[in-house]
């Protein structure tokens, strides 16, 4: 029973940080339906500029957060504009080698400025203690995980559902021509939009060393995953992608507890399963 | 995609074969006895060739985007290694009964790629490629694991000609298994079949008005392509004695798609001029640093997208239009 809960436990914080670094890319497909086999080149930014940061400058651990989100949003509303956006129109396949080109480019680059080892993070002493809670060791860097993406997410529901842009956001991924024609400045929503999934997911790489580890594969290695939970939860919801990493999360660290010697099997068949079964996601709307 | 290089018109069941596609295939012979020391290399173009080729049925007839085309590839290696680890040396019957394995499991993949869309059908064949990869691994009793397979006892061709050191073999083996394959392919994709995977690339929703069953056509197509892919793994494994888990790798479908849009896909020339320039490219950068390599490949591709869809064999197109215009 402990370590179920344990692995509960340790599933979700995992859960989180697939969905916080999902977030971007589901909705990059479910709006502007590209195909971005680059976004976790974005999380992977984020966390060696996060090592960066710390290591060279001696920024705090928290104080790194705001500055990754910031600077990976930035790179990621330069990329829109400069790139993303000549390849709306083109063709999926299209949109797929461009986004390996880019994310090949930034993997190699990774590789040259810091090597292909692991990155080691020090985390601040008050994230690195286990507490104990109805007898069973939680750590706190994950108990803050789960918070942070908790409060992260209630925010952003609330900017979707209580602002201005929130609603012509979800206009424009109803229907982005009328959106247009009522006056939305849809371009630059994109642009927007993109930049934020760009951040958060960058900021989400920075979380995810202490989790998932940094390494110049980093944005390859863990790519099924992102693109999984937005296939499974539907692209362009939020909700569905919600769900979709917390079960992943859930499942990915319970059968690497259980049946260790199966590995990622587990993941790889349940991911051709369910997208056979549910082809436009659980939550999803048929386009 | 680009639109077909070459117009409907009613001659097309019964291609003529073109100067320089004669050529284009007598460039082997002076490059075999030129480079008497690159021979395993050369053989490595004509394998990736072919493999490059099948994904051209797939990808750019038929228009079905794949990212894990290295699962029949690896299949096709894995079942080669396996049957000559086990006492199965003789290659001929090994590389038939290797492809045969990887087509059939190609059509059972099928069942699941061709009904889905773009972004499901590039999902699962990423899936089932990742599946195979980590089955491969896990089940280390039977594939070596990481380590793959090595040493692997393959006979001699015919009983009389082994695969030596120096590649003389090996390279004449999987020329003609790419000559072989190509003149069938070549009548594949010109015979009504072809045409009919033509016009579902270009007009999906036309297609059944006049009569196609698309998603038997599709499912047809990818079985043949993974047999190809099947011949293209085993011809790998035998000419070089060892099967290796990157045949199975995603870095190996990414690779792929890269030779054949390199090269100009839907034309199936432009497929083998991808994988010679990939592999030439490669061997010849290698010395340098592997993260450079990743780099301008990357860089590449990125360039490619942006301003030169259709590949190589494109770009000569276009010149060639060009030349003509202006007389």
């Amino acid at each position: 029973m402990r370590t179920l809960i344990g692995v509960l436990f340790d599933g979700v914080a995992y859960g989180s940080l697939l969905f916080l670094i999902s977030l971007g890319l589901s909705v990059t497909m479910g709006l502007m339906n590209f195909v971005n086999l680059a976004h976790g080149a974005f999380a992977m930014m984020g966390g060696f500029l996060c090592v960066a940061l710390m290591r060279r400058f001696g920024v705090s651990f928290g104080l790194t957060l705001p500055l990754v989100f910031v600077a990976i949003g930035a790179a990621g509303a330069l990329l829109e504009v400069a790139l993303y956006r000549r390849l709306y129109r083109a063709s999926a396949l299209d949109q797929v080698l461009f986004t390996i080109g880019l994310t090949f480019m930034v993997g190699a680059a990774a590789t040259w400025i810091w090597g292909p080892s692991q990155q080691p993070i020090e985390l601040p002493p008050a994230l690195h203690h286990q507490i104990t809670v109805l007898g069973v060791d939680l750590g706190t860097y994950r108990l803050f995980l789960i918070g942070f993406v908790v409060v992260l997410t209630a925010a952003l529901a609330l900017a979707i559902t209580r602002t201005r842009i929130g609603a012509q956001l979800r206009a424009a991924v109803d229907n982005p021509q009328a959106a247009a024609g009522v006056g939305i400045n849809v371009g630059l929503l994109f642009t927007v939009t993109f930049a934020v999934g760009a951040g958060l997911s960058g900021l989400g790489g920075a979380l995810a060393i202490d989790v998932l580890g940094l390494d110049p594969t980093f944005a390859l290695k863990y790519l099924v995953y992102f693109l999984l939970v937005v296939v499974v939860g539907g692209p362009g919801s939020i909700r569905g992608s919600l769900v979709a990493a917390l079960l992943l999360g859930v499942a990915d660290v319970a059968g690497k507890y259980y049946v260790p010697e199966v590995g990622g099997f587990i993941i790889y068949a349940s991911m051709v399963v369910l997208l056979v079964l549910f082809p436009h996601g659980l939550h999803g709307r048929r386009t | 995609m680009a639109a077909a290089p070459d117009a409907v018109t009613p001659g097309i069941a019964r291609p003529r074969w073109h100067p320089l596609e004669i050529a284009f295939w007598i460039i082997p012979i002076p490059a075999f006895f030129a480079f008497p020391d690159r021979r395993l290399l050369l053989s490595q173009i004509f394998v990736y060739g072919l493999f490059a080729l099948s994904l051209d049925l797939v990808l750019g007839y038929a228009g079905i985007l794949s990212l894990g085309h290295a699962a029949f590839f690896g299949t096709g290696a894995y079942t080669a290694a396996l049957l000559a680890h086990h006492g199965w040396t003789e290659p001929l019957t090994g590389l038939i009964a290797s492809g045969a394995v990887s087509a059939a499991f190609g059509l059972l993949v099928s069942l699941l790629v061709v009904p889905g869309s773009d972004l499901g059908r590039l999902m699962v064949t990423l899936g089932v490629g990742l599946l195979m990869y980590e089955l491969a691994n896990q089940a280390s009793s039977i594939t070596g694991g990481v380590d793959g397979l090595t040493d692997l006892p393959i006979g001699a061709l015919f009983g009389k000609i082994p695969f030596g050191l120096d590649g003389r073999a090996a390279c004449v083996y999987s020329f003609a298994m790419l000559a072989l394959v190509f003149v069938l392919a070549r009548r594949l994709v010109h015979s009504p079949f072809g045409l009919a995977l033509r016009g579902i690339r270009e007009n999906v929703r036309r297609m059944p008005a006049i009569g196609v069953n698309v998603n038997q056509r599709l499912r047809v197509v990818f079985a043949i392509a993974a047999g190809i892919a099947g011949i293209a793994g085993a011809a790998l494994t035998q000419t070089t004695q060892l099967c290796g888990i990157d045949s199975l790798g995603f870095q190996r479908s990414a690779e792929l798609l890269i030779m054949l849009v390199f090269g100009g896909a839907g034309r199936l020339y432009g497929a083998l001029v991808g994988a010679t320039v990939f592999i030439v490219a490669q061997d010849a950068l290698a010395g340098i640093s592997p993260d450079y390599w990743q780099f301008w490949l990357g860089a590449v591709l990125v360039v490619l997208v942006l301003i030169a869809r259709g590949g190589l064999l494109g770009a000569m197109d276009l010149l060639g239009r060009r030349v003509k215009r202006r007389r």
